[in-house]
């Protein structure tokens, strides 16, 4: 009885998030077919999709299965980065669609095999150690990608990680990868629509893989990792899918911001970035895939919004941040909030009883 | 409830009607940079600079008047296009902006499709120039600063065995060096060392400096912003080794390093377009309006921020421009006479400069040395 209502629950809460997804992108497609939409809010919409794909991944690590990662940006900066490559090198002689589908698999898989490199040492640690490691593996992939040069002429392709000149290039050739100004000439693909459905492909995903074996394995493991060993539970394995999984994902996300700017720097993946999306899932609550998904739509608009106060902006923003934390978790708040919720909930069957 | 909406939306209307009736008599231009973040000198100089400058220019009461409205980027492209659009709803008619490198570069793309003037003060990359034909600079371009620096070097026979460091996480930097080392090979200049730094690990810059003195190097080339290079000045003169610096324009600035010693700087060269002590009238009266406004010394962001202003004021006026024109149209006109051959403008960071279709100045850069704490010119 116990377990059938906890499984409603589940797929209640599922078909929530599904719903705000694709109510958000409705309400977006009817602003804009209505001619409402500013520059501001339509520059703002593939950052926004990006980063709750961000959000929702890291979830799986930082949520599920319950270990702190602070080099997240790295998974995106390395699908963003292999995902470019391609499409602004062998990409571009393909149909822009298949040249974009392209990158995004390319995109994933490379971040997917940075996951495996950077997991596979760094799951043998926890906690501190953990976030820790994954925050330097992310400063050295942003350094070492700072620091590239790949270039191409009639003679083949040329690399170097010191400068443009000892790639000792004809003067015809085409510079792919320039260091610290990274990826240039970037033919723009920035369609909501494709942001909206690669948010709903990662919360299949990730609803899926809550809900499996491989799930329950992983939030054990996040409950009690004693515990787990000892009913047999596989850790190196469940918690490197986790990782993974995350990584992947955090690659596509990359991939989807990367296509919306006409350049691409190493430098925009640093471990504020990290940061901010971890401050995303911390928000949203930890596990709790929609308020993450809110929490990043919220912080990534909200500083925009802020303009107004000029150089008070980020003032401003921090102060807000602060707030908004309280009121969702501190203890006081939440128990206000409950009986605030408790009030609405007794008078709710007055107005409409055949809703529920 | 309904009231308070109602008074809400009456104001929203008012002030809607008051910015479309304002928007028939000035020229709306727009600013980007950082204000905030590590970067935030630049842009503060710059946003002060463009103040004043349309002060002076409203100033004058003429037909064409400007309206300033400035954002900021924290050096970061995702947080400029925002501030591009930003500016876009606000009806910016002319972009005076960004002010770096690697944001101007995404926020130009966005402005070639928009077919919007672009003015930029300092984003000196030639790739900035490169995005588009309405993409023009005050500012030398990085390869420009790096041919010179290598040119005047070999002629003024400065030096013969060269060491430079540079750092490669910045797009100026590595800019300056790929066409210093270009032209050095040319002029047959012998590099002996090639150090790079990075943002990350500028603290300490004692390894590259050895380096270079192992090599045996008699003039170091810093193609780098000031606060790193007084770092590097510091740890040669306490490893007792003398050698020769020579800098480019973000070397301006070193002598207003907090706890620096300037006498370190003695004999510094650096090739800048602008220096706060200059005593040409020009300079005197924008230094002290600077110094009235912001109690502080401007340096050459700011400068060459000045003359966007004043650039756009002087090209709207032989275009023609009028605040009813749209961007696009303005764009035109402007690409049209900036351009043209009779268009020359003299400013603060140079006399007679030009522009040609690519989008970059011509002006001559200003060897200058540090002698007793202030900036001579060196010939």
């Amino acid at each position: 009885m116990a377990g059938r209502k906890k499984m409603k629950k589940s797929t209640r809460s599922n078909l929530m998030t599904f719903g705000f997804v694709i109510a958000f992108w409705a309400l977006i497609e009817i602003v804009r077919m209505t001619g409402h939409m500013t520059a501001k809010i339509g520059g703002l919409l593939i950052p926004v999709c990006a980063y709750v794909v961000m959000a929702i991944s890291l979830n799986l690590v930082v949520g599920f299965l319950g270990e702190l990662s602070l080099g997240h940006a790295a998974f995106m900066s390395a699908g963003a980065f292999a995902g470019i490559y391609f499409y602004t090198t062998a990409g571009a002689a393909l149909p822009q669609w298949l040249a974009v589908l392209i990158a995004f698999l390319i995109g994933g898989a490379a971040a997917g095999i940075f996951g495996v490199l950077v997991g596979i040492p760094v799951l043998r640690l926890s906690g501190d150690y953990l976030a820790i490691v994954t925050l330097a593996s992310g400063e050295i992939l942003k350094n070492v990608l700072g620091a590239m040069y790949i270039g191409s002429d009639s003679r083949g392709l040329h690399f170097s990680l010191k400068d443009q000149f000892s790639l000792g290039m004809e003067p015809d050739g085409k510079m792919l990868l320039k260091g610290a100004m990274g990826i240039m000439g970037i033919k723009k693909f920035s369609v909501f629509t494709v942001g909206i459905v690669l948010i709903l492909i990662t919360l299949i995903f990730v609803t899926n893989l809550m809900n499996s074996r491989a799930g329950r394995a992983i939030t054990a493991i996040r409950d009690d990792e004693i515990a787990a060993r000892a009913t047999g539970i596989n850790l190196t394995k469940y918690k490197l899918m986790a990782f993974v999984s995350a990584a992947v994902f955090a690659g596509f996300a990359g991939v989807l911001y990367a296509l919306n700017y006409s350049s691409l720097v190493a430098d925009k993946f640093d471990y504020n970035l990290s940061i901010n999306v971890l401050v995303m899932v911390v928000l949203g609550g930890m596990g709790n895939v929609l308020g993450g998904i809110i929490a990043a739509i919220i912080l990534t608009v909200l500083p925009e919004m802020l303009r107004g106060f000029s150089q008070y902006r980020m003032f401003i923003y921090s102060i807000v941040l602060i707030v908004m934390m309280l009121f969702n978790q501190a203890p006081a708040f939440v128990s206000w909030r409950k009986r605030f919720m408790m009030r609405f909930r007794k008078k709710a069957p007055v107005s409409g009883k055949e809703g529920i | 409830m309904r009231k308070m909406m109602c008074v809400a939306l009456t104001g929203a209307v008012t002030a809607g009607l008051a910015m479309s009736s304002m928007a028939a008599e000035v020229i709306k231009i727009g600013g980007i940079g950082p204000t905030t973040g590590p970067a935030a000198i630049y842009g503060s100089n710059v946003q002060n600079a463009m103040e004043i400058a349309v002060e002076e220019v409203n100033a004058e009461g003429g037909d064409i008047q400007f309206e300033l409205q400035f954002e900021d980027d924290q050096h970061d492209p995702e947080t400029s296009v925002n501030a591009y659009n930003s500016l876009k709803d606000w009806g910016m008619q002319i972009l005076g902006g960004t002010v770096t490198t690697n944001p101007c570069i995404a926020v130009g793309s966005e402005a070639v499709s928009d077919n919007m003037f672009m003015l930029t003060p300092s984003a000196s990359s030639q790739d900035v120039i490169s995005i588009g034909d309405n993409v023009f600079q005050v500012c030398f371009t990085d390869p420009n600063q790096g041919r010179a620096s290598a040119d005047y070097i070999s002629e003024m026979e400065l030096g013969s065995k060269i060491g430079i460091i540079y750092n490669s996480s910045d797009a100026y930097s590595t800019g300056i060096l790929n066409t210093f080392l270009a032209e050095a090979q040319e002029k047959n200049l012998e590099v002996v060392a090639n150090e790079a730094f990075t943002d990350d690990n500028s603290t300490d810059l004692t390894t590259q400096v050895q380096a270079c003195k192992d090599a045996g190097a008699d003039l170091i080339f810093l193609p780098i912003y000031y606060t790193p290079a007084s770092q590097i000045l510091k740890a040669a003169n306490d490893m007792g080794y003398e050698t020769k610096f020579f800098g480019v324009d973000g070397m301006d600035g070193i002598l207003s390093v907090e706890g620096f010693d300037t006498s370190l700087a003695e004999g510094v060269m650096l090739l800048t377009p602008f220096v706060a002590t200059s005593t040409d009238d020009l300079t005197v009266a924008f230094v002290k309006a600077y110094q009235d406004k912001t109690g502080d010394i401007p340096n050459q962001f700011a400068a060459d921020a000045y003359d966007v202003v004043k650039v756009l004021y002087k090209a709207c006026t032989e275009a023609g421009v009028t605040a009813d024109m749209s961007a696009s149209d303005i764009c035109e006109a402007l690409k049209a006479v900036i351009t043209s051959d009779g268009f020359s403008y003299d400013g603060l960071t140079g006399e007679s400069m030009t522009w040609d279709a690519s989008g970059a100045v011509s002006k001559d850069p200003r060897g200058m040395v540090i002698q007793d704490g202030v900036y001579q010119p060196m010939d």
